[in-house]
């Protein structure tokens, strides 16, 4: 029997979220809410969010005779995917206590649900959860199928099974993500519209914002795996202008730090329009070529991304900024309150 | 709007003013996903679009279900892109023989208002978003003549349809500014199976063929911006 998964509506209706405001200029931390934004850029900044749809990549099945879950870790340019595999069971146990997949070795069939058939392409020496696959079924009925027999990527925080729709940010469009390009999430249109209003510039890319954890030690020390993008010349323009200006560009999200600094990198500085793939990892000591603003979710020091937020956050201001996550009990996870750091 | 090329949803697809739209936009380039839940006649309608050079795609689904939305915005997203146009076609009519309201069930009010009303928020929900921040798009609502006439027998199929004509002018009041512009059309009374069902003895040389209520739909995505 199916799930009874949270009302949909909820992805909609929620009370304003928080705002944790890291004011590097003025040295300052400050609470506030996420309807604040428009107030906290200047008309000519430019805000870049990541529209990418989160995909249904958790999939049931069988490998080998064995119970499997895959999920899809991303997909590459000669249409084969990444997937990482876990044994029996499901979210509602801790990755790191899943038990592993059957072995599965090249040309192996996974059988993942009514007209949804794929092939172990290759593994990985990184860990045996990681596995090169490649669907078995033309491409109309490959996504009809991937829709009707995956779920969204959760983790056992969670108390309930997520919805599709619960996952997607407002303006989510093509589904390139393995779990929801989560800093987005509080941008609903009415709050576009305020910056809009207030002369901020939105603009766009599609980044594949692959897993977050795995369970798997080794694997997760190496994630994110390589990610693709693609960087429309609008965009590009829309990050020239607000050089022009004198404005900001405020990444909504990592995915969006990624693609923009992933692109600089591989174009010597300019940044070039385009479809890509980046192994960018972004820490503590790296120096953003495109990106001078940060719109994200809370990560405390436990968390995967908070190494990944120190980029952002210099001298003494990590370590204030995972002070106040703490005294101000922010929430952390997609679901939670945001951290806005300006320079 | 140029519709060569442009990536549009049409729900309703497999029959009637759905499929004759599919068909039209076909022949103009549009880049299709078509939804219904009749796998079969869908599939027909598919073929018939590509053999003519267009392209189209079929998602099985059933507009009324909650989990449709996202679901067929992914699928369409994956298929054909970001979609500018949406066409709500979809719709029910509910039981037939066609009943009084104080005869109609709860059941049958809830599905006329899940297919005809819920259906088209959820799916315009789930991709409005994008269409306002690409600052274009454009829903299409299939509208009736019942939703402002109160035709006795006609009750939740005439309420569903108010309610989606004021969906669509609350939308329109909302998402103006951002580029997204909303139509309702009435189509008028079609020579479809809908409409012999609603009405067996009318006399089909009166009715409008589906194929010219369709070009007539399709000659006003046209004029639109």
């Amino acid at each position: 029997m199916r799930d009874a998964v949270q009302d949909t509506a909820t992805a909609v209706h929620q009370t304003p979220g928080r705002l944790l405001h890291v004011d590097l200029r003025r040295g300052m931390l400050s609470d506030t809410s996420i309807d604040s934004l428009p107030e906290l850029l200047r008309p000519e900044d430019l805000l870049v969010v990541n529209d990418a749809a989160t995909l249904p990549a958790s999939l049931h099945g069988t490998g080998r005779g064995e119970p499997i879950e895959l999920r899809l870790a991303g997909e590459g340019a000669d249409g084969t995917w990444h997937a990482v595999a876990f044994g029996a069971g499901d979210w509602r146990t801790p990755t790191e206590s899943r038990p592993p997949p059957p072995t599965l070795a090249p040309g192996d069939a996974l059988h993942l649900g009514p007209g949804l058939r794929a092939r172990v392409v290759s593994r990985f020496e990184l860990s045996p959860r990681l596995l090169q696959i490649r669907f078995e079924t033309r491409p109309d009925g490959f996504w009809s199928a991937l829709y009707r027999n995956g779920r969204p990527v959760q983790y056992a925080y969670e108390a309930a099974p997520l919805a599709l729709a619960r996952v997607q940010t407002p303006y989510a469009a093509r589904p390139w993500a393995s779990e929801m390009p989560s800093a987005g999430r509080p941008l609903r249109l009415e709050l576009l519209a305020r910056l809009r209003t207030r002369g901020v510039r939105v603009a766009w890319l599609t980044h594949a914002a692959g897993l977050s954890s795995t369970g798997d030690a080794a694997l997760d020390a190496a994630l994110p795996l390589p990610e693709r993008y693609e960087i429309l010349p609008s965009t590009v323009a829309a990050v020239a202008g607000a050089r022009r200006r004198g404005g900001r560009v405020v990444a909504v999200g990592t995915t969006v730090v990624r693609a923009l600094e992933g692109a600089a990198r591989s174009g010597g500085g300019d940044l070039p329009p385009g479809p890509g793939v980046t192994d960018l990892r972004i820490g503590r000591g790296f120096e953003p070529r495109v990106v001078n603003g940060l719109l994200s979710g809370i990560h405390g020091r436990d968390s995967s991304h908070f190494e990944l937020l120190s980029a952002f956050l210099p001298g003494a201001f990590a370590l204030l900024y995972s002070l106040h996550v703490i005294a101000g009990r922010y929430r952390g996870h997609e679901f939670g309150d945001s951290t806005l750091v300006l320079g | 709007m140029e519709l060569r090329g442009t990536a549009v949803i049409i729900t309703g697809a497999s029959r009637g003013l759905g499929a004759a739209l599919a068909e039209e936009l076909g022949r103009a380039g549009a880049r299709m996903v078509l939804v219904s839940r009749d796998r079969e006649a869908l599939g027909s309608v598919v073929e018939r679009i590509r053999a003519q050079g267009g392209e189209a795609h079929a998602v099985v689904a059933d507009v009324s279900a909650p989990d449709s939305a996202s679901r067929v915005a992914g699928t369409s997203g994956a298929l054909v892109g970001p979609a500018e146009v949406v066409i709500h076609n979809a719709g029910t009519l509910g039981p037939v023989p066609l009943a009084p309201l104080a005869d109609t069930t709860d059941a049958d009010f809830e599905e006329a208002l899940a297919t005809n009303l819920l259906g088209p928020f959820r799916l315009t929900r789930a991709l409005v978003g994008s269409m306002a921040l690409r600052g274009r798009g454009t829903v299409v609502l299939v509208s009736s003549d019942a939703a402002t006439v109160p035709y006795a027998g006609w009750g939740a199929y005439g309420v569903s349809k108010a309610a989606l004509e004021h969906l669509g002018r609350i939308w329109n009041a909302e998402l103006s500014a951002t580029g997204v512009s909303f139509l309702t059309v009435d189509p008028g009374e079609m020579d479809t199976r809908m409409h012999r069902e609603a009405v067996p003895d009318a006399d089909p040389s009166t009715l409008t063929r589906p194929e010219q209520a369709a070009a007539r739909v399709v000659a006003l995505l046209r004029e639109a911006a």
